[in-house]
């Protein structure tokens, strides 16, 4: 939404603010301005001028030398480029030292160009002659203009006036973001209510005068609304002896400012006014409308309808219509027909101001798939209020502009008048919630100010239809806030019950998965929660993995976001292979995000979220390292017991020989594993990768935080070593396992310290060997049991086929 | 003087002498045994005494005693000297190049949302919220209706909402967490609810499809708009510096009113206007009020009794301003080179 300070002048004629300051208050009381743009920023020393002679250049195909007479001085002596420069014509000239907006060869700069005083083949150019689009402007908005040539003003144009002035230039086009409650404000008269509620001047609206001859419109036209319910209001009246032209020059301004380009009067006083009133209006060519009838009603599915930019539309049964007696002639409130539509030699006009069911317009424009800044206007649900007061603007400017004769009497189609909302008036309540001590007096003055009325008897504020968005107190305490001003309310601290702040458990145990992986080494990423169902293929899963069940999202942004995470493998992959495209040695990262794992398909009931803790690597470090960055975190959330690595299930995006489920206490909490060189090569990473996936929604139950001190041993410790020739089928796992259920309680640690494979040792078979440390906590051990164990473990070696080595 | 004085005396001044001339430790313990040893000179002396008068021996002990202590007093006094200089002589030699490279534990680096997020939680825990979650796959009712965006309601379109069917959406917002913690009913609340939302933006410079926010909600009897302001003041502060100052403006959400939009001034260059502010001198951060009555209706409050104030901010926000990242696709990429600055 854009308007003119000038044009909001026309309404607010007190308004004597600059531009920074306008923007500024509005903004605080709730018209926030996104851009203020002054028009006149680089435009300096520019005077009308009058150019007294013209010859060529001798030196020049193009150029000519003229005098301009510019209002005080000797005249100046001008070289000009333009093809339409001639003797006695008005233009806007730019003195030495002067700025231009733009210029001719470069364009719009931002800080313009200064023009000075040279010589252009030899001969002195005291000043420069302007074009309109090196004012800042084109020819776009000022039609008279001559595309390719400087401006002329008209004959009447005073010699020395301010030519930036006389172009009405002097300006600022100020730019809203007007939110979606209030609709009233899409309009310049809404705008202007608000800036004289904010500066506290006086709102004055346009006056009204009766319009029509002694003929009655309904000899003209009748109108039958079918669909009622899409259609509250319908407004309809005639001009005849329509004279096209173009309209007034302050018309053309005020249109520019919104970037509607000036067409013809009939044309601009139809977008004036909705730009105006916020009303979007329609003007048919009356001689087309066939059975001197409009007919409003809904479409029917699988016709098409051809709207005035020549394209062929689709309809259905929800699009809304208008007719004539036989056929389409607009799509309601989104686009006039092809065959009615005015052209340079109407002769009658009929005008449509409307009010149209704001969703089913949003709706009907979405399918058909065309906005248009009547739809635009329509869609946010028009107060139908509006619709009349619109149409006898726009009849009375056709009489004004001398554009043709109005019918008298109009059509209005009005079955069930909006009415007013009252809300009751209870100031204490407003000063409760904002936490001030507003006067109620004040407050009734702000209302005032913006056009709600007070009821003092019933104690009731009187809402004008045009306000939708005041409904209870709360909103008239937001009008309250907003003139009293959000930066005048003071700031407290709630007082209320006390509440014990803090995190959730599971927050708390993500923590320290952080905590675990960056000390390992690992970064965190933050990977999408919505993939390409391509990415299964790239994992290898089997067509019937379960993994496959993914959520699909309906209207995808495209086919490589269709479907939510059921893995977090696929998230972790591309990231490392960005690293690894971009060369970066050694990474290591770490996720913490949710998949989504359906619990029927498609989704009637929400899913499971759940949380995942990922991690992945390449270059340095193996298998073993990932198991170690595992196990930091298993032990720091007080899983200390070593976790179980069991190899027999297999996953396909692993290593066959290198994976492992991973059990807590028989609980399946994970798996960790080498990506396999397929998949790896699927996402273009040439070297090894490990990751670990661990669901934190299983492990959190697990944590156990309860330690508990144990004394630090007195006694002396006893160690063996034992040193063996295993087969290559028996693990580490088992082995240990053995040696820590045969060893007792005097067994207090054993650890692996050399494994070896190849000559001498057979193939099948690896060496193996383990420091175990013996101790007692109450006594030295005494050597008969250190022998009894060790025999024991020694027997249960014997038992899986392990011999001792010599 | 007797010849053995002589011989004592003779064998102390060439001992003192030899002591003074020796230049290390072995020397000087060389020294030790030719003199005090038991084949040294002294012992030789010893071996005189047997010829000594007896009324003599005393004399001739305390001669030799006298020079044994001088001496070894000598001695050890030399040998502090000379282990001194030896230390200093190793210490001298063992000098490193202290500018060379420190030897790092390769530690991995946090995410800077996540930075940002620790930052948010610590400053409104401190203030006693809880920090509360809800499902990223979530109900319309729940991410619409309940907030006040009733079915057909354009907010559904301007939020660009992904569907996975007609009743379940991708969350556009964190605000739904504010109904359901509201429908527990347990009050007051004081609660934030930060989260990842999705909503249908094409990827660039300034949009992703996913993204973070931050939700806040307190409910109390008489909570006030200024509290808000209060609360959000010190929460601009804290995450900004203490010279933060803030400003609310009017605005719009459905399940606010009053609402306001926060902009705070400029931490760059401190409200004057520049190019990270864009010439303003103010930068928005977040979107607030007090929570809609019709809101506290529909999640089971009497809007009577009880009111408060809710505000949603952006995380990814937070972050790409606070550490000045100009392009939002760098947090999604996971470069490490990106990761590991911070």
């Amino acid at each position: 939404m854009n308007t003119s300070l000038s044009w909001l002048r026309k309404y607010v004629p007190d308004l004597d603010v600059a531009p920074q300051d306008y923007c500024d208050a509005m903004t605080l009381s709730g018209t926030k301005v996104e851009t203020c743009t002054n028009l006149d920023r680089n435009l300096s020393k520019i005077v009308v001028g009058q150019v007294l002679t013209c010859v060529p250049h001798p030196d020049s195909d193009h150029l000519h030398i003229c005098t301009v007479d510019v209002g005080e001085g000797e005249p100046l002596q001008i070289v000009c480029g333009a093809p339409n420069v001639a003797a006695g014509q008005k233009v806007p000239v730019v003195l030495d030292g002067g700025n231009v907006a733009a210029s001719h060869r470069d364009g719009e700069a931002d800080e313009g160009f200064r023009i000075k005083k040279g010589k252009l083949r030899g001969v002195e150019s005291c000043g420069m002659i302007c074009s309109i689009e090196e004012l800042g402007s084109s020819h776009e908005f000022y039609p008279e203009a001559d595309p390719d040539g400087i401006y002329v003003f008209p004959e009447e144009t005073p010699v020395g006036a301010d030519a930036v002035e006389v172009l009405g230039l002097h300006d600022s086009v100020i730019e809203y973001e007007i939110t979606s409650n209030r609709v009233d404000c899409y309009s310049v008269i809404g705008i202007a209510r608000e800036a004289a509620a904010t500066f506290h001047k006086d709102l004055v609206l346009p006056e009204i005068p009766e319009t029509g001859n002694d003929e009655d419109v309904s000899g003209y036209i009748s109108v039958d609304v079918k669909d009622p319910d899409l259609c509250p209001r319908y407004t309809a009246r005639v001009v005849k002896n329509v004279k096209i032209g173009p309209s007034p020059k302050w018309m053309q301004r005020c249109l520019a400012s919104q970037g509607i380009r000036p067409i013809n009067n009939i044309v601009d006083i139809t977008n004036f006014v909705m730009a105006e009133y916020g009303q979007p209006m329609h003007s048919y060519d009356y001689d087309t409308i066939r059975g001197k009838k409009i007919v409003v009603k809904r479409a029917a599915n699988k016709e098409t309808f051809k709207t005035l930019d020549g394209i062929e539309r689709p309809l259905d049964d929800q699009v809304l219509m208008i007719a004539d007696g036989e056929r389409y002639v607009g799509i309601a409130g989104i686009m006039g027909g092809e065959d009615s539509m005015i052209t340079d030699d109407v002769k009658t006009v009929l005008f449509e101001a409307a009010c149209f069911d704001g969703t089913n317009i949003r709706l009907s424009s979405k399918r058909i798939g065309l906005q248009t800044d009547a739809s635009q206007k329509f869609d946010k649900g028009l107060d139908p209020n509006t619709a009349m007061e619109a149409m006898n603007r726009a009849c009375a400017l056709m009489e004004e502009f001398g554009a043709g004769e109005v019918v008298g009497g109009a059509i209005d189609y009005y079955p069930v008048k909006r009415e007013p909302v009252e809300i009751p008036f209870e100031p204490d309540k407003i000063n409760a919630m904002l936490g001030t001590s507003v006067a109620e007096e004040d407050m009734i003055r702000y209302f005032e100010k913006e056009d709600l009325s007070y009821d003092a008897d019933r104690k009731v504020v009187i809402v004008p239809t045009f306000r939708q968005d005041l409904l209870r107190t709360c909103d008239l305490a937001e009008e309250v806030a907003r003139f009293f001003g959000y930066d005048n309310i003071p700031t407290t601290l709630p007082k209320g019950g006390n509440t014990a702040g803090g995190l959730q458990f599971d927050m708390i145990i993500q923590g320290y998965a952080r905590d675990a992986a960056e000390e390992c080494g690992f970064s965190q990423g933050y990977c999408y929660s919505f993939e390409s169902p391509k990415v299964f293929d790239k994992l290898l899963l089997a067509e019937d993995a379960p993994e496959r069940r993914a959520i699909e999202i309906r209207n995808p942004l495209g086919p490589d976001f269709s479907i939510m995470r059921t893995l977090t493998l696929n998230g972790m992959l591309q990231s490392l292979s960005t690293n690894y495209n971009r060369r970066n040695k050694d990474v290591r990262l770490y996720e913490i995000g949710n998949v989504y794992l359906a619990k029927s398909l498609p989704l009637s009931d929400l899913p499971d979220e759940r949380m995942k803790f990922t991690l992945g690597m390449y270059g340095e470090g193996d298998f073993f390292t990932m198991k170690g960055a595992v196990e930091t975190f298993l032990e720091k959330i007080g899983l200390r017991e070593e976790p179980e690595y069991r190899a027999d299930v297999k996953k396909a995006y692993y290593h066959p020989g290198r994976q492992a489920d991973i059990y807590y206490d028989n609980q399946l909490i994970g798996n960790t594993g080498e990506i396999h060189p397929t998949v790896a090569s699927n996402y273009g990473i040439g070297d090894r990768v490990y990751v670990a996936v661990l669901d934190l929604k299983m492990i959190s139950p697990m944590v156990n935080f309860d330690y508990k001190f144990t004394e630090v041993a007195k006694y002396p410790a006893v160690s063996r070593d034992i040193s063996m020739i295993v087969p290559k089928k028996v693990t580490n796992w088992e082995i240990e396992k053995m040696i820590k259920q045969r060893g007792g309680k005097i067994l207090e640690s054993c650890e692996l310290f050399d494994l070896y494979e190849g000559a001498p040792i057979l193939p099948g078979f690896k060496s193996m060997a383990y420091a175990l440390s013996f101790r007692h906590k109450d006594k030295t051990l005494e050597e008969a049991e250190i022998t009894a164990a060790m025999k024991k473990i020694l027997n249960g070696l014997d038992g899986m086929g392990i011999e001792l080595r010599k | 003087m007797s010849e053995i004085e002589e011989k004592v005396i003779k064998i102390k001044e060439q001992a003192l002498k030899e002591i003074k001339e020796a230049d290390g430790l072995e020397k000087l313990n060389a020294i030790r045994v030719n003199v005090l040893g038991k084949k040294g000179a002294m012992a030789e002396v010893m071996k005189l005494m047997r010829d000594v008068p007896k009324e003599e021996k005393p004399q001739v002990g305390k001669w030799v005693n006298e020079a044994r202590q001088a001496i070894e007093e000598k001695m050890e006094l030399s040998k502090k000297k000379l282990e001194q200089a030896a230390l200093t002589a190793r210490l001298e030699a063992e000098t490193i190049d202290v500018t060379l490279p420190a030897k790092k534990q390769k530690v991995g680096h946090r995410h800077p949302n996540q930075i940002a997020l620790e930052e948010v939680e610590r400053v409104f825990t401190g203030m006693g919220y809880q920090v509360m979650e809800g499902p990223e796959i979530e109900l319309d009712e729940y991410n619409f209706t309940k907030l006040n965006i009733p079915p057909n309601h354009p907010a559904k379109d301007e939020q660009d909402t992904f569907y996975i069917t007609d009743d379940i959406v991708l969350r556009t917002q964190t605000s739904p967490v504010q109904a359901r913690i509201m429908e527990q009913g347990k009050l007051p609340i004081r609660m934030i609810a930060p989260g990842r939302v999705f909503r249908s933006d094409e990827v660039d410079a300034t949009h992703s499809p996913s993204f973070h926010q931050i939700e806040g909600l307190v409910i109390d009897k008489s909570v006030t708009f200024a509290d808000l302001k209060g609360t959000l003041e010190i929460f601009a502060k804290k995450m900004f510096g203490p010279d933060t100052r803030t400003k609310f403006r009017p605005h719009h959400f459905p399940f606010t009113e009053p609402s306001a939009e926060m902009d705070v001034s400029c931490f760059k260059c401190g409200g004057k206007g520049c190019r990270f502010c864009k010439g303003e001198g103010w930068i928005e951060i977040l979107g607030c009020g007090m929570v809609h009555p019709h809101v506290l209706e529909m999640c089971g409050l009497d809007p009577e009794e009880y009111g408060g104030f809710a505000f949603g901010v952006g995380l990814e926000r937070i972050a790409l301003l606070k550490y000045e990242i100009d392009d939002m696709r760098l947090l999604y990429e996971n470069d490490v080179r990106f990761l590991n600055q911070f």
